[in-house]
Order: structure tokens, then sequence, then C-alpha cells
């Protein structure tokens, strides 16, 4: 068992070095830039790739710190409340009407990509809530969550039914992919994970009182209504802003949390930094992975992520049952 | 002079009414125990009094309809522990009791020096203090129950509702509670528990018999209509026998 200040420190120095690592990384092997090219491929490309896989990391494992809390379970990831449907349909939506190659630049397709995905999971967490009448019922939300999820996923598959030629970047977009990611995406990322970061503290104390059950936070004065409509907020703000600019990257928000439960049993006012930090360490290691194991080819990371992310659940499973067992 | 009073017509459980027309006079500075056989609705009945399901009547905490108190003023009024609640597996048992300050707190403030007084003498009182650095989830079913009993006693609240907290206690640890309890109204306290185990019940100062929805009585043990209610209620399946002044509820086969 760790305490909470350490682990925080050993997360932001392992994510410093993998910064580093990160920068190192390209399509030749490991290197510093000796050249003005050199430079700006490390200014304008590896850095802000780097940032920004840490950022979308970050915002997923808040996202999952928040659901996890916010429904009392463990296996909730922030894909849940239909907003990974929504931001689905969101994609397959634009690239129906506006075409796979819009225009000739490939940074106004990716703005308009990115817009689509965030509007799209905002959407579908809205429907949710509409749908589950409010916030006020855990169960009724979780199955409203899962009706939006169907039936928009649904609407996503019929479009690529119907327009073939989205198939692939419609794929792409599923596995998730760090590639692409500018300095314009990490500033966003970084505006979106302090605000949502600042909003889930706001109601952190109501996290720590359910997980004692609803009806002794209700006991404890807090407002559950309001708490659950203010995290699902932060929920939705993370997940959309990691989504849009990231696609859809599997585990990170559903592992990160779980591992520093594991390390440091804390309350949710230090577990959801810790959250942030593990999930933004572990996608920019991933990122490495996926840069490194076959450079010059690049795996695309939703695939690192959850080749990793299933062994862990594996290991975690294994040791439950031999706990279980003892 | 009562702390707590209600008149109830109806309360209902997801379409299912669970109680129906009570009215009920709570004496502040006493020990209520609630008492009736399984299903007779004494769980629901303290949720009701405690604000925390929707009642069709009134609850009056104070001379004040319950739903008049702001949220975090009656959390303080009032404390609530409930029965077999699950989660907090994550949790110290340190930072467990410590959410019984939450009402005491300012929004996001730290821990004060009383928050952390109150909650070591809480845990002292349930003698879990010793494991206040372990998780919630490795500790023993009675281990748990006095680390949730402690995060109950510490809101310090006038008024405590415990619903079945002698849940996974082993007789040493029911004296030690019946011995908090009368501290507490020997200190102006009222407390309201549900209770199973009808020897501990029986040495409350009032007994509140409920059966299939419905209060049939409320009085003294001491009374002999309280334990005439006691015995219709179970079926006169009861033997009741005083030793050493003491009333004692054996099952009769």
């Amino acid at each position: 068992m760790t305490r909470p200040a350490p682990l925080l420190a050993l997360l932001l120095a392992l994510s410093a070095a993998l910064l580093l690592l990160g920068i190192a990384v390209g399509s030749t092997g490991f290197g510093w830039p000796a050249d003005e090219i050199g430079r700006q491929i490390v200014w304008d490309i590896r850095l802000p790739r780097s940032l920004g896989a840490w950022a979308a990391g970050a915002l997923l494992g808040l996202a999952g710190a928040i659901a996890q809390g916010l429904f009392r379970n463990p296996l909730a990831d922030p894909y849940l409340l239909g907003g990974a449907a929504g931001a689905g349909l969101g994609v397959a939506l634009s690239l129906t009407v506006f075409g796979s190659t819009i225009g000739t630049s490939i940074g106004l397709h990716k703005l308009g990509l990115s817009g689509a995905a965030f509007i799209g999971c905002l959407a579908g967490v809205l429907l949710t809530l509409m749908l589950a009448r409010g916030a006020e019922h855990t169960l009724r939300l979780l199955l409203a969550g899962v009706v939006v999820g169907v039936v928009l996923t649904a609407g996503t598959n019929l479009l690529m039914l119907m327009k073939a030629d989205i198939m692939r970047e419609m794929q792409a977009f599923l596995l998730g992919s760090t590639g692409l990611l500018g300095w314009p995406g990490v500033t966003l990322m970084g505006a979106a994970l302090v605000a949502s970061l600042a909003i889930a503290m706001a109601g952190s104390r109501a996290l720590d009182a359910l997980t004692l059950g609803e009806s002794t936070a209700q006991s404890l004065g807090v407002r559950l209504g309001l708490m659950r409509i203010v995290l699902i907020a932060a929920f939705a703000l993370a997940t959309g802003t990691a989504v849009a600019q990231a696609g859809m990257i599997a585990f990170v928000g559903l592992v990160a949390p779980h591992l520093v439960r594991n390390l440091c049993p804390t309350t949710h006012g230090r577990l959801l930094g810790l959250s942030a930090c593990t999930g933004g360490a572990l996608l920019l290691a991933a990122d490495i992975l996926a840069r490194w194991l076959f450079a010059p080819q690049e795996l695309p990371v939703g695939i690192v992520t959850s080749i990793l992310g299933g062994a862990y659940l594996l290991v975690l499973m294994n040791r439950r049952q031999r706990r279980v067992a003892a | 002079m009562s702390a707590l009073s209600c008149s109830l017509h109806r309360v209902s459980l997801q379409g299912h009414e669970i109680l129906r027309d009570i009215a009920l006079d709570l004496p502040a500075g006493r020990w209520t125990a609630v008492v009736g056989p399984n299903g007779a609705g004494k769980s629901t009945l303290l949720r009701a009094l405690s604000g925390l399901i929707p009642v069709e009547g009134q609850v009056l905490l104070d001379a004040r309809p319950l739903h008049d108190w702001p949220a975090k003023q009656r959390a303080r009024a009032l404390a609530w522990l409930g029965q077999n609640e699950s989660g907090g597996e994550d949790l110290t048992a340190f930072d467990v009791v410590m959410l019984g300050r939450l009402p005491h707190q300012a929004w996001l403030a730290a821990p004060s020096s009383a928050d952390h007084a109150a909650v070591q003498a809480a845990m002292a009182q349930t003698q879990s203090w010793d494991w206040r650095e372990r998780r919630l989830g490795t500790l023993s079913g009675g281990e748990r129950q006095r680390v949730l009993l402690a995060r109950a006693l510490a809101v310090q609240a006038p008024l405590l509702m415990m619903d079945e907290p002698l849940a996974h206690l082993d007789p040493p640890h029911q004296a030690d509670w019946l011995a908090i309890v009368r501290a507490l109204v020997a200190g102006g306290r009222t407390v309201v528990s549900v209770l199973h185990e009808l020897n501990v019940a029986l040495q409350a100062d009032e007994l509140v018999v409920m059966a299939a929805g419905r209060v049939v009585h409320q009085g003294s043990p001491g009374d002999a209509a309280t334990r005439a209610a006691l015995q219709q209620v179970f079926e006169q399946r009861l033997r009741l026998l005083q030793v050493e002044g003491q009333w004692l509820a054996l099952p009769h086969t």
C-alpha cells in the first residue's frame, strides 16, 4: 500500500520520463534531432503527439474514475451512458454527409470529425438523461444508457452499410489513434482536463459518501440529484473531448482507476487526480509502444491499449480468485 | 417532548404498500426499539422517519416538517445507520468514519481538529481505532459493522436512527453497543433502533411493536400490555421470562 502523495510524485516522474522517451522515439528509432528539420519534427509532431496522448489518457482515466464512483461499479467506464455510441454516430453522419475526403485539408477534415464526435457524445449522454428522466435513479440511468447505446449503434451500422466507403475511416476512429494530435488538440484537451477535474473535485465528497450507498449519502446531507448532474457534466466533458481528439481508445478509462485503488486506497478527492495521471501515463506508454514496436510501421494505439488492458484484467481476475480461494 | 413524530397515511415502495396509517411520537432523550416479525415494515418505517423515502403524510423533526429542513442541517440533527449496507470496500476505516463528519464540514473544507476528535472518539467507543488504516473490504462482518456504527456515532446528532445495529456483533460487542446507547441517552440524546434481538430490545425505554405495516402498540417493556402486544404479533410463540429484573424472550415451540 502506498500513500497518495508519493504515488502522485511517482506518476508525475514517470509521465515526465515517458514524455522524454516519446519525444525521442520516431519512425527511425530512438534519437535526438541534430538539425533544423529534426527539431521541427520534435516540436511540431512528436511533442504535441506525446502531450496529447497523455492528456487524452488523463481525460479517460478521470472519466472512468467518475463513472466508477457514480455508479458504484468497478466495471463502469467512460463509454457508458450512450456517449460512445453518440460519438460513433456523429462521426458516421459527418462522414456520410460531407464525404470521407472533405476538401484537401486534413486539418479541416479532422476538425469536422472532432466536432461531430464531441457533439455526438454529449447528445448521446443528454438523450440518456432525458430517457431516464433526470439522474435520480442509478439503475434507470444505466438502462437508458444501454438503450441509447444499442439504438445509436444500430444507426451507425446502417450508415456504414449504406455507404461502404466510410467503413475504413470509421474503423480507424473506433480503434482510436493518437497519430494526428497537434497543438490545437493538446490545448483543447488540456483546458478540458482542468475544467472537468475542477468540476469533478466539487463532487468528490459526494462520491465518497456514495460508496456507502445512496441512502447513507442522502442521510449525510448529500443532494444526490444535483451532484449526479454535476458529475455527469464533468464525465461527459472529459469523455467527449478525449473521444473527439483520439477516438474510442479502449480500456484506459476502465483500468486507470483500478490501478490507483489497488496501489493506494484513498478518498475521491485524491483518486480522481491520481486516476487522471495514471490514465495519462498509460496512454502515453501505449502510444510509445505503438510507434516503436514495428517502426517505421505504426500500430493503432487502441490495439495496444486493448491488449495491455485485457492482460491486466486477466491478471487481476486470477489474483482475486486466489484471494477468494485462500 | 417528542424528538420525532409522524402521521403517515401511506408509504409505498415500487407500487407496493408497506406502511399504512401510522401515528407515532418518539420521546426525546429516550431509547426506543422497533420490533415485530419479518416483513412488518420496521426498516421502511425507520427510512420514512429519516426522510430517505417519499411518504404520504407528515414527519416532524423537532416540531418542524422534515422536508423543510435544509439537507445538511437535517443531517446534523438526525443520523441514520442502515442495515447490510454494502460498499466502501476501497476506503480505509478512518476515511469511512470521517464521512460521518460530512454534515459538519464546509464544502470541500479540510477536516477540523473537532472532526478528528469526533472520529477518534467514535472509533474508540466501538473499539475500531486499531484498524483505522485498513480497508473496509478487508474487515470481517462484525469489524465492519463496528466501523459503520462509529461512522453513525461520529455525526454526533441529537437523534440517532439505527437499523439492525447488532447484525454480525458477538455478545461482548452487543453489550458494548448497549453501553454506548445508554451513555448517549444519559447524555440527552435520542436513539431509535430496529432490533431483531428481542432480548436486547426488551431493555429499551420504549418499544414500538409492529405487524403487517402498522404499529400495534407503543409502550414500556415493563407494561403487561406491551408484552401482550409482543405475544400477539409473534403469534403467541414467545416465552417471556423475568430474570434478575430483566425480561427475556425465548422461542416457544
